[in-house]
């Protein structure tokens, strides 16, 4: 079965009109980009800068290792995920919780 | 004033899968992978380094910088750095020879950055280093992004001017170029203790400790497409580029590895030389100074880090 063939599922971003379709082979965030949306912040895509910090509400998934200076063991507990390291297994809904904070050196 | 410091040696970086992490710096990036240690460490090697390695990669549930090391040119420079410090008050603790393979003694040194550097005097020489007698231009034909060296460390922190203080007072760094903000305070330093134009940047973010990139040279603008290709192909994420920096004028792309550490190949930049005065970037032209072509801050850029 080719990739394009593999199953869709829906993300929906509560408190916003944004919806998107992700495989299952995919993250969260790679879906996100590869369907030109916008809405969770993306940084690193693996699981290091914590910007794409969401928290889970509704539906199943299987995640990756993420740093724990940015998202500890609790958080993980309840919900709180690394859209970079959470691959769906079915529709998800969720909220977005990361922000990009830029450093003076930015300014 | 001259540098007792050589080079950039070493960088030692966390990251969450060896397995992910080897596949990246080995067969993505090129380098050569050096061993593994018995406490899970990764050695690894540029092929055009003399020393036995230059990154080390340390397995955890952390991100991010652990060392970055510098050598040195003599046990007597050395020494005379440790007494600056020391009258300073500067934390400093000694690191024993053979914590890493191949590594003598290192002078451990808690910087107001929040960052640890080593210094040290003694590594082994690579078994498969440079060629020295009738030198072919490599050994084996560079693999991957055909990385030549490692370069130098970006990293991020509070008081910058306090760090950068410490390099200049302590070991002879300059300042080659410097970022300032609308009230003329740096946002940005460059500092060299050789003749390249950084080897090691402090960017000025309210964070302790972090890591802004790991910065790799190559040959020249072509090799900077390569690597852009195969990132393409393997699927690593790109940052930003390929492009160019004003500050330093290196041609550029910045890319994450697995566990989200951005890392940086480039080429060019100008030869730096101690009394050359220093290049300043207001804040009215710094997004220039960042990215030259698109003059433009790119958000991920200084807003991401590990
Ligand atoms: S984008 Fe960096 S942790 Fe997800
Ligand atoms: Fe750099």
């Amino acid at each position: 079965m080719s990739s394009v063939d593999k199953p869709k599922y829906q993300i929906n971003i509560l408190k916003t009109d944004i919806e998107f379709g992700c495989r299952e082979d995919q993250s969260i965030l790679h879906g996100m980009g590869q369907a030109g949306r916008k809405g969770i912040p993306s940084g690193c895509h693996g699981g290091g800068c914590g910007v794409c910090k969401i928290k889970i509400t509704a539906g199943t998934y299987v995640s990756g290792k993420m740093n724990r200076d940015v998202i500890t063991e609790e958080e993980e507990a309840s919900g709180y995920k690394l859209a970079c390291k959470v691959e769906p297994r079915s529709d998800i809904a969720l909220e977005v919780i990361g922000k990009m904070r830029r450093s003076y050196f930015g300014a | 004033m001259q540098s007792s410091v050589l080079r950039p040696g070493f960088v030692q970086v966390r990251v969450l899968d060896m397995e992910k992490a080897i596949a990246h710096y080995r067969d993505i990036m090129g380098l050569d992978l050096v061993g593994i240690e018995s406490d899970g460490r990764a050695y690894l090697r540029a092929y055009d380094e003399f020393d036995r390695h230059s990154v080390v990669l340390r397995e955890t549930d952390t991100t991010g910088l652990d060392i970055m090391a510098f050598k040195m040119v003599s046990p007597e420079a050395l020494l005379a750095a440790r007494k600056a410090l020391e009258a300073r008050d500067v934390k400093c603790e000694v690191v024993e020879a053979g914590e890493q393979p191949g590594v003598g003694e290192r002078l451990r040194v808690y910087m107001p950055t929040g960052h640890v550097f080593d210094f040290y005097t003694q590594m082994d020489l690579s078994d498969i280093g440079p060629m020295t007698e009738n030198p072919e231009i490599w050994r084996e034909e560079p693999r991957g992004m055909r990385i030549v060296r490692f370069d130098h460390c970006a990293l991020l922190g509070e008081d910058i001017d306090a760090s950068a203080k410490l390099l200049i007072e302590c070991f002879g760094f300059s300042i080659a170029e410097r970022g300032l903000d609308p009230d003329g305070n740096n946002m940005a330093i460059f500092l060299s203790c050789s003749n390249k134009a950084h080897d090691v940047a402090f960017l000025k973010a309210p964070l302790e400790g972090k890591l802004h990139h790991v910065s790799f040279l190559l040959e020249s603008w072509h090799d900077i497409g390569n690597a852009a290709d195969l990132m393409a192909r393997r699927d690593v994420k790109i940052d930003i580029g390929p492009t160019r920096h004003g500050i330093t004028r290196g041609q550029t792309i910045y890319f994450f590895d697995p566990s989200g550490n951005r890392n940086e190949t480039f080429a060019g930049g100008y030869s730096f030389y101690p009394d050359n005065p220093e290049r300043v970037w207001t804040a009215d032209q710094y997004p220039k100074g960042l990215f030259y072509y698109e003059r433009e801050v790119v958000e991920s850029f200084v807003s991401v880090f590990t």
